[in-house]
């Protein structure tokens, strides 16, 4: 029996460089309450919201992808060549056939690489850099770029408070390779199928998203704190080792609670890209680290701990080495 | 009994919310006279659940207005 030959990986993976494009629209909450019931102060304070960015028609999502992953290829240093798989995060495809991974790898000239979409909700980065650090680590892939898009203003209801105040647009990218040391800690992930319902598009809301606000509260600020350890421990680190901390850009209400929760030192970072971006769902995380990152604010060589989560529901936690 | 879960609904008040103890108060309505909102709401319910062992689910949370209301509902759930 001729036996089956596998690859040999990398000892590690690690980002080589980050990637955002941020739509040119801005819009304020003083906008938003022209057309619906809200104001400024309740969503300053219940969300932590100041302003989001709306993708006007020509910035569609393979646009914003596009952008995003050129800028983080253009990080990384790599040619286009050196890249053998394209992950493409994203929920928000009006039409999901064909998925858009493949034209984005084409329109970056990365030649006939491995490239699908993949939704796992707001959690969608981190299960495609699990999926990105494996490939490298495994032989499948030299590099991964893996690009985080959403244009959520077209699958929400516009005139809807509960979930228009919130979700916003936007691209984030990175391209993840091989290292000696590694760069991408052990996933800390999993799912809560029972509470598929909690964020749903739904064919009676006209295909636009609906969102149980309270539960998705209340399970993100008792049932995360665990993925959160988890992530920390499986990287063999503690809350004093994080440098940055760039959970997923939901709620600045719940981002403070859970930062209050882990107990970090004082000098660590706090990722509150939300304030100016909104919830950009899968693109949130790398977009929040580009901003701390170009900003100073992190630098390279840190240590950063990120967690995505959202619709499934889905969780999924890393600690990261930043480039 | 409710003494005690008085002063142990009036720390976690004072913890999530910044509410002074001296005024958890069983008449006190959370949202007009003290000031907590929704979701603080939500973080307070998850703490009675770590310190007095009760859950609240988001359909009876509903419908806890006051302090008074919240140390019945402890008192008649805590096993
Ligand atoms: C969506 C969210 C902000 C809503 O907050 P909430 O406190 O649960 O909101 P509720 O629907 O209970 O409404 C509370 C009050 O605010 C009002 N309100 C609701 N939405 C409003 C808006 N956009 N503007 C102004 N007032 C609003 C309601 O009328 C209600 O007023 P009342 O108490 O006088 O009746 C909050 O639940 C949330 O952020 N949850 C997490 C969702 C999340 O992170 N999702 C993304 C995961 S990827």
């Amino acid at each position: 029996m001729t036996a089956i030959q596998l690859k040999t990986g990398a000892p590690g993976a690690r980002i080589l460089g980050f990637g955002d494009y941020r739509p040119r629209r801005r819009v304020t909450n003083d906008e938003l309450s022209q057309v619906m019931d809200t104001n400024d102060e309740w969503i300053q304070s219940r969300v932590g919201i100041a302003e989001r960015r709306w993708a006007s028609d020509d910035e569609t999502l393979v646009e914003m992808a596009t952008a995003a992953g050129g800028k983080a290829l253009a990080a990384s240093g790599l040619a286009p060549d050196e890249v053998d798989m394209v992950v493409l995060a994203t929920a928000s495809l009006e039409y999901p056939i064909p998925g858009i991974g493949p034209q984005v790898a084409h329109r970056l000239g990365i030649p006939r690489p491995g490239a699908f979409d993949l939704n796992a909700g707001c959690a969608g980065f981190c299960y495609s850099l699990e999926m990105a650090s494996n490939a490298v680590r495994a032989g499948t892939a030299r590099n991964v770029l893996v690009v985080g898009a959403e244009r959520l203003s077209d699958v929400t209801d516009q005139t809807d408070r509960a979930t228009a105040v919130i979700f916003a647009d936007g691209a984030g990218a990175v391209v993840v390779g091989a290292s000696d040391e590694p760069g991408i800690g052990p996933v800390a992930w999993g799912s809560d199928g029972d509470q598929y319902s909690a964020i749903e598009m739904v064919a009676g809301n006209g295909g636009k998203m609906i969102m149980a606000g309270q539960a998705v509260y209340r399970w993100a600020t008792t049932k995360l704190t665990a993925a959160l350890e988890e992530a920390m421990a499986a990287a063999g680190v503690g809350p004093e080792d994080i440098d940055v901390f760039a959970p997923h850009q939901a709620n600045l209400r719940i981002i403070e609670s859970m930062h209050k929760r882990l107990g970090f030192p004082e000098r660590t970072v706090v990722a509150r890209d939300i304030v100016t971006t909104g919830n950009t769902s899968a693109a949130s995380i790398p977009l929040a680290l580009s901003a701390l990152l170009e900003s100073g604010q992190a630098k390279s060589g840190d240590l950063a701990l990120v967690l995505g989560y959202g619709a499934g529901l889905t969780f999924a936690g890393q600690v990261l080495r930043l480039p | 009994m409710s003494e005690d879960i008085q002063a142990g609904l009036a720390e976690i008040l004072e913890e999530v919310a910044g509410v002074a103890p001296a005024d958890a108060t069983p008449e006190k309505s959370f949202t007009e006279d003290l000031d907590v909102d929704s979701l603080s709401m939500v973080e307070i319910a998850t703490e009675v659940e770590n310190k007095f062992g009760v859950a609240i689910p988001d359909d009876e949370l509903a419908n806890i207005k006051t302090v008074g209301d919240a140390i019945t509902y402890i008192t008649n759930n805590r096993g």
